[in-house]
C-alpha cells in the first residue's frame, strides 16, 4: 500500500519505534498527511494543542513572542516531532511553528496519539525518556543563564 | 364547570335533546303498528276469517271512524278502501308492512343522526372546557400534575362521554318506550300472557343492575390505575438518561410490569363477573318464551286464543328483552361515564384558577410606555405558607437597568417570577407606567413583559417560528380564503359557536408585526436577523442554513445567487496559493477527494435507491458495473481494502473508537471477513457467493482516494469509473429518474446542501488550513454577493427538534432570549438566561442585549455578580428581603449584602 512513506515516517519517530508494526501502520493510515507552504503557520503561541505532527518534508521555525518580536528558538527537520508534550498538558501552545520551506508533514490527533501510548506501555517509557532529556537540557540552560546573569 | 355530568347535559344540549323526542314518539307509533299488522296478516288474509268464499273480497285501507252521540252518532266514511280478494289481499298488507319497516327504519336512521352530532358537539365543548382549564392553571399546579396524564384524560378517558351524551336522554325514552310498547301490546292481547312478560322484566330490571355494581366500582380503579400507567411511561421516557446511567432499566421493566399485572387483574374480574351477568341476563329472557309456548299452547289449545295472537305475542316479546337490557347497559354506562366525568372534572377545578378575564383576547390593549416601575411591599408566600420574599419595594424609571442578585435562597428568582406576573403575589402591588400589572390581563402583561428564564422552552417547531412566538397574541388580519373555503370556514365559525369554543382563526395572520417594531412580513426578516446577532446566534443559523438543502423552485433568487457565487468562487480559486485547495467537479475527470460513489453516481442520492450503503445492493448499479466490465476490479479492490481493514484493525479491542472513526468494517463484522477472506486465499474470487461478492463490492465505494492514500484507485480504475459514469447517466431507467441529482456545472442541486452547490466540489485533503480558507472564501464570496442574508433565512427554517433538541442548550437560550427581544416589550425580565454559556458569550450577549435595550427597562437576575457593575441599578436580595439598592460601585464599598455576595463568588 501506498502509505509506505507515513509508515517509514512513524518508524523513524522513537515514541514509535518500538510499537507493534501493526499499530504502526494503523497509526500511519488514521493520521493525515498536510503540506504546508513556505512561511505558512502551522499553530500559534496560545493556540489549544489538538494536535502533534512529525516532520516528512521540509523545515520548521520553532518561535517564541518576546517584546521584540518573534524568537527563533529552534529549526526541526525530517522525522521531528513537534507538540507531542503539549497535547498531553491542558496549556496553551507556548510557542509558535512556521513552515521554514516547502513543508509536508503528517499529522495526528490528539485523541490518536493518547489512545497509541494508553496502550503500549513501549511508547509511554519513550515519551518518558524524551521529556527527562528535554528536563535536564532545559535545568542545565537554566543553570547556565544563572551563572551568567551573576 | 358543571360537576355533575346530566348538569352539563342538560345546560348545554337541552334544545337538541327536546327536539328529538317528536321523532321518537313517531318511531314507536310505527313500532306499534309493525307489531299490530302481523296479527292481521295472519288472521285475515292467511287463515281468511273476513273471507266468506273464494270469489270475496274485502276493502283495503277503509277508512271510517265513528261520531261521537253528542254530534248525531253514525260513522263517517271517509274512504271505502280497495275491494280485494284474498292473494292480493295478502300482498297488500305485507307491502304494507315492510313500508312500516322502511319507515321506522329512516326514522331511527334520522334519530341517531342528530344523536351523534349533539354527542360530537358536547365531546367537543367538554375537551375545550378542559383545554381552556389548562390553559389558566397557576405554573405552581404544572409542578403537581404530570402532563401525559393531562393528554390522557382529554383525549382518551372523555371519549365515551361524547357517545354516551347523544344517548343521555333519548336512548332511555326510545329503548323505554320500545319497551312500554312491547309489553303494552301484549297485555292488550292477553292479560295471563303480558304478566308473565312483565314479571320477567321486573326481575331483569332489579337484579341486574344490582349484581353490577361491583363492576362499576373495578371499572374506576381500572381508569385509574391506566392513567397512572400513562404517566409512568411518560416518566421512563423522560428519565430516559438515568435510566441508562444507574442500570435501572430491569427495575422500570419490574416497575411496569407490576402496573400491567393490576390492571390485568382488575380486567380479569371485570370479565368474569360481566360475563356471569350476561349468562344470568340470558336465561331469564329466554324464561318468558318457556311460559308463552306452555301457557299460551294450553289456552290456543283450549280455544281461549287465537294462533295470529299467540304469533304476535312472540313476536313482540322477541323485540321485549333487548330493549331491556340494552335498558340496563345503557343505565350501567350511565353511571360509568358519570364517574368518569366527575373523575375528569375534579383534576381541572380549583379556586386557584386564573379568572376568563384575565385571558380575555383583547385586540389592543394599552400598555405602558413611560413612567416608572413601582414595586411596593411585594410579598410572596410559599405552600407551606413560608415567606419566599418579604416586603419588597423599590421604584425606578421605566429607563433603568437594573440588576436584581442574591444567593441561592435569596428569593431573587421567585421575585423575578412575581414581577413577569407569572406568579401572582401573596400581598403588596407592581405597577409599571401607571398600570396595575398585578391584576392586569394577560393581554396587557404578556406584551408589556417578557420575561426569560433559566430553562427557556422551544417548541417543535422552525427556528423562525419560535422567534416569532411572542409576536402571536390576536390576530392581525384575517385569512383569506376561497369559495370552497370560505364555506369551510363558516360551517366551523357556526359549529366554534354552538360548542363554546373560540371563535378566533387559526390561519389568520397572528404575528404583530407593530410590536416587533416593522411594518411586515418583509420587513420583519429583517429585524429577525437583527436579532440574531445580537444573541449572538446569526453565524450558528448561517452554518445551518449553508448546510441544507433547498427546494430551487421555492427559492430562485437564491438559486441564482449561488450559481454567480459557484463562478466567483472559481475564478477566486484560480489564485495564486488557492487553486490547490477545491478540486471541483467535472464530468469528465476523476475526483480524487470525492468517494468512489459519489464519482460514479456523479449526483446527490435523491431517497434511499442510491443511499452509498445501498449501492451494491442496488440492481441498476449492479447492471452498470456489469456492462462496463467494472465489477471484476472493484471486486478485487474491496478484497484488498479488506485485507487491509482486517490487517489494521484486528488487533484492537471491541468498541475502541477507532472503528467508529477510521475502519470500513465494524468489530462484530471482521470474523465474517475474515472468513471471506481465508476462503478466497483458497479458492480465488470467483468462488464467492452473490452475498459476499455484495459485501466486498458495498467497501470500496467510501474510499476517497486523496484521504484514504491506500493507493488502490490507480489511473485505469479511474478511467473504467468515468465510463461507467457516462454509462450510468445515459441508461438510467425512467422510474430510477428521480433517485438522483447530478452534478451540473449550469444547474443548482436541490438535493446537494448550499454549500455543496457552491462549492461544487470537494475540499481537498492533504493542505494545510484548506477547509479554514475555503470556508472563509465561502462567506466573502456570499458576503458580496448578497447571498448571506439569504443563507440566514433558511437556516431560520431549520426545524429545532422537540424541546429544541437539535440545538445546543446555549443556543436554546439564545433562541429564548431573541424571542424575547423581538416583542419589544415594555420591561425585559431575565433570570438566569445565559447560564449555558461560556463567560465570554455571556459578556457579549448582555453587553449587546443591554445595548439594544438602551433606554428601556430591563430587569436581570445574575448568576455572576460581578456583571451587575454594568447596570444602572442593584437590587441586592438576601434571605427573601431586599438587602440593599443602589449603584454597583457605591454598594461594593458599603461591606454589606453585595460585598458578602462578591466575596462568596
Amino acid at each position: 500500500m501506498s502509505l509506505e512513506q507515513e509508515f517509514e515516517t512513524i518508524r523513524s519517530v522513537p515514541i514509535f519505534s518500538t510499537i507493534d508494526p501493526a499499530m504502526q501502520k494503523l497509526l500511519a493510515f488514521s493520521s493525515e498527511r498536510l503540506a504546508y507552504a513556505p512561511g505558512q503557520v502551522m499553530f500559534s503561541a496560545g493556540d489549544a494543542p489538538e494536535y502533534a505532527y512529525i516532520v516528512m518534508e521540509g523545515e520548521v521555525d520553532i518561535s517564541v513572542p518576546t517584546p521584540r518580536g518573534p524568537l527563533v528558538v529552534n529549526t526541526l527537520r525530517k522525522n521531528d516531532v513537534i507538540g507531542e508534550i503539549g497535547i498531553f498538558g491542558d496549556v496553551p501552545r507556548t510557542a509558535t511553528a512556521t513552515a521554514r520551506t516547502a513543508l509536508e508533514v503528517l499529522r495526528i490527533s490528539r485523541d490518536t496519539f493518547v489512545n497509541v501510548i494508553r496502550s503500549n506501555p513501549d511508547a509511554a517509557i519513550a515519551l518518558i525518556r524524551i521529556l527527562a532529556d528535554r528536563l535536564a537540557k532545559t535545568t542545565a540552560q537554566l543553570r547556565r543563564l544563572a551563572a551568567e546573569g551573576r | 364547570m358543571e360537576r355533575s355530568l346530566y348538569r352539563f347535559i342538560l345546560r348545554y344540549s337541552r334544545s337538541e335533546q327536546l327536539a328529538i323526542v317528536p321523532l321518537v314518539v313517531a318511531s314507536m307509533l310505527l313500532y306499534f303498528a309493525t307489531l299490530d299488522l302481523p296479527k292481521t296478516i295472519i288472521n285475515e288474509a292467511i287463515q281468511g276469517r273476513r273471507f266468506s268464499g273464494p270469489e270475496a273480497t274485502v276493502p283495503f285501507l277503509a277508512l271510517s271512524f265513528d261520531l261521537p252521540a253528542f254530534l248525531g252518532g253514525g260513522t263517517v266514511r271517509v274512504f271505502d278502501g280497495v275491494p280485494l280478494a284474498q292473494v292480493p289481499y295478502l300482498v297488500a298488507l305485507t307491502l304494507a308492512f315492510l313500508a312500516l319497516i322502511v319507515a321506522g327504519g329512516f326514522l331511527k336512521y334520522q334519530i341517531n343522526t342528530l344523536k351523534g352530532w349533539m354527542g360530537e358537539r358536547m365531546l367537543r365543548r367538554l375537551r375545550y372546557a378542559l383545554i381552556d382549564r389548562i390553559l389558566r392553571f397557576p405554573l405552581a399546579r404544572f409542578r403537581r400534575v404530570k402532563s401525559a396524564e393531562l393528554a390522557s384524560m382529554i383525549k382518551d378517558e372523555v371519549e365515551p362521554l361524547g357517545g354516551f351524551i347523544g344517548e343521555a336522554l333519548v336512548t332511555p325514552l326510545f329503548l323505554g318506550g320500545q319497551a312500554l310498547t312491547a309489553l303494552f301490546f301484549i297485555m292488550v292481547q292477553h292479560l295471563y300472557l303480558g304478566s308473565i312478560a312483565l314479571a320477567v322484566v321486573l326481575v331483569q330490571a332489579f337484579v341486574i343492575p344490582r349484581l353490577r355494581r361491583r363492576i362499576l366500582a373495578l371499572s374506576k380503579e381500572r381508569q385509574l390505575t391506566a392513567r397512572a400507567l400513562a404517566g409512568r411511561i411518560a416518566e421512563v421516557a423522560d428519565g430516559a438518561v438515568e435510566i441508562h446511567a444507574n442500570d435501572t432499566s430491569n427495575y422500570e421493566r419490574a416497575e411496569l410490569s407490576a402496573r400491567l399485572a393490576r390492571i390485568f387483574r382488575i380486567r380479569f374480574e371485570i370479565y368474569q363477573r360481566k360475563f356471569m351477568v350476561k349468562f344470568l341476563n340470558n336465561f331469564l329472557s329466554q324464561l318468558a318464551p318457556f311460559f308463552f309456548y306452555l301457557v299460551g299452547g294450553y289456552l290456543v289449545i283450549v280455544g281461549r286464543l287465537d294462533i295470529g295472537t299467540l304469533v304476535a305475542v312472540i313476536a313482540a316479546y322477541k323485540d321485549l328483552p333487548s330493549p331491556v337490557k340494552e335498558l340496563i347497559d345503557w343505565d350501567q354506562q350511565r353511571l360509568d361515564v358519570q364517574l368518569k366525568y366527575t373523575q375528569v372534572v375534579e383534576q381541572f377545578m380549583g379556586e386557584d384558577l386564573m379568572p376568563k378575564e384575565l385571558q380575555k383576547p383583547i385586540a389592543a390593549p394599552p400598555l405602558p410606555e413611560s413612567g416608572s416601575i413601582r414595586v411596593a411591599n411585594l410579598t410572596l408566600a410559599g405552600e407551606a405558607g413560608v415567606k419566599i420574599f418579604e416586603n419588597v419595594s423599590f421604584e425606578g424609571g421605566v429607563e433603568q437597568h437594573v440588576a436584581i442578585v442574591g444567593g441561592q435562597g435569596s428569593g431573587a428568582s421567585e421575585l423575578a417570577l412575581a414581577l413577569a406576573r407569572l406568579v401572582p403575589p401573596t400581598a403588596g402591588s407592581i405597577e409599571i407606567g401607571g398600570i396595575d400589572i398585578v391584576k392586569a390581563p394577560e393581554a396587557v402583561t404578556g406584551r408589556a413583559l417578557g420575561y426569560v428564564g433559566p430553562s427557556a422552552y422551544l417548541f417543535p417547531t422552525t427556528v423562525r417560528e419560535n422567534l416569532v412566538y411572542g409576536l402571536k397574541h390576536h390576530p392581525v388580519r384575517e385569512a383569506v380564503y376561497d369559495a370552497e373555503a370560505a364555506t369551510e370556514r363558516a360551517f366551523q365559525l357556526r359549529e366554534a359557536k354552538r360548542t363554546g369554543s373560540t371563535l378566533l382563526d387559526i390561519n389568520a395572520d397572528w404575528v404583530d408585526y407593530a410590536a416587533a417594531g416593522v411594518s411586515g412580513p418583509e420587513a420583519l426578516e429583517a429585524r429577525l436577523v437583527e436579532v440574531l446577532r445580537i444573541v449572538d446566534l446569526e453565524e450558528t443559523i448561517f452554518e445551518l442554513g449553508l448546510r441544507t438543502a433547498v427546494d430551487p423552485a421555492r427559492r430562485p433568487q437564491l438559486v441564482q445567487g449561488a450559481l454567480a457565487a459557484r463562478a466567483a468562487i472559481r475564478d477566486r480559486m484560480a489564485a495564486p496559493g488557492m487553486q490547490a485547495l477545491v478540486e471541483h467537479f467535472d464530468p469528465e475527470r476523476f475526483n480524487r477527494n470525492a468517494t468512489l460513489a459519489e464519482n460514479l453516481l456523479f449526483g446527490t442520492p435523491v431517497g434511499r435507491a442510491f443511499d452509498i450503503d445501498n449501492l451494491a445492493k442496488n440492481a441498476y448499479v449492479r447492471r452498470v458495473l456489469a456492462e462496463t466490465g467494472l465489477e471484476p476490479e472493484l471486486l478485487a479492490t474491496g478484497h484488498k481494502l479488506a485485507e487491509t481493514m482486517v490487517e489494521l484493525f484486528s488487533g484492537l479491542p471491541p468498541g475502541h473508537e477507532f472503528f467508529e472513526r477510521f475502519s470500513f468494517i465494524r468489530h462484530e463484522e471482521l470474523p465474517e471477513y475474515k472468513a471471506l477472506l481465508a476462503r478466497v486465499a483458497e479458492s480465488g474470487l470467483a468462488s464467492l457467493g452473490e452475498g459476499e461478492r455484495e459485501r466486498l463490492l458495498a467497501l470500496p465505494f467510501r474510499l476517497v482516494p486523496a484521504r484514504h492514500r491506500l493507493g488502490l484507485v490507480d489511473e485505469a480504475l479511474e478511467a473504467r469509473i468515468l465510463r461507467a459514469r457516462r454509462y450510468f447517466r445515459e441508461h438510467l431507467p425512467p422510474e430510477l429518474a428521480g433517485a438522483v441529482e447530478f452534478f451540473d456545472p449550469a444547474r443548482y442541486n436541490g438535493a446537494a446542501s448550499i454549500q455543496d452547490n457552491i462549492l461544487f466540489g470537494k475540499v481537498v485533503s492533504g493542505q494545510a488550513d484548506a477547509a479554514t480558507r475555503v470556508g472563509a472564501l465561502l462567506r466573502t464570496v456570499l458576503e458580496e454577493h448578497g447571498l448571506r442574508l439569504e443563507v440566514v433565512r433558511v437556516g431560520l427554517d431549520f426545524h429545532v427538534g422537540v424541546g429544541g433538541a437539535r440545538l445546543s442548550a446555549a443556543e436554546r437560550q439564545k433562541l429564548a432570549v431573541g424571542r424575547m427581544l423581538l416583542k419589544r416589550p415594555a420591561v425585559a425580565i431575565l433570570d438566569g438566561a445565559l447560564g449555558n454559556l461560556d463567560p465570554a458569550s455571556q459578556n457579549r450577549v448582555l453587553a449587546n442585549v443591554l445595548a439594544y435595550r438602551k433606554g428601556r427597562s430591563v430587569l436581570w437576575v445574575l448568576a455572576r455578580h460581578d456583571l451587575a457593575a454594568r447596570f444602572d441599578c442593584v437590587l441586592v436580595m438576601e434571605r427573601g428581603r431586599l438587602a440593599e439598592k443602589g449603584r454597583f460601585e457605591e454598594l461594593k464599598s458599603l461591606g454589606g449584602a453585595l460585598d458578602r455576595l462578591l466575596a462568596a463568588a
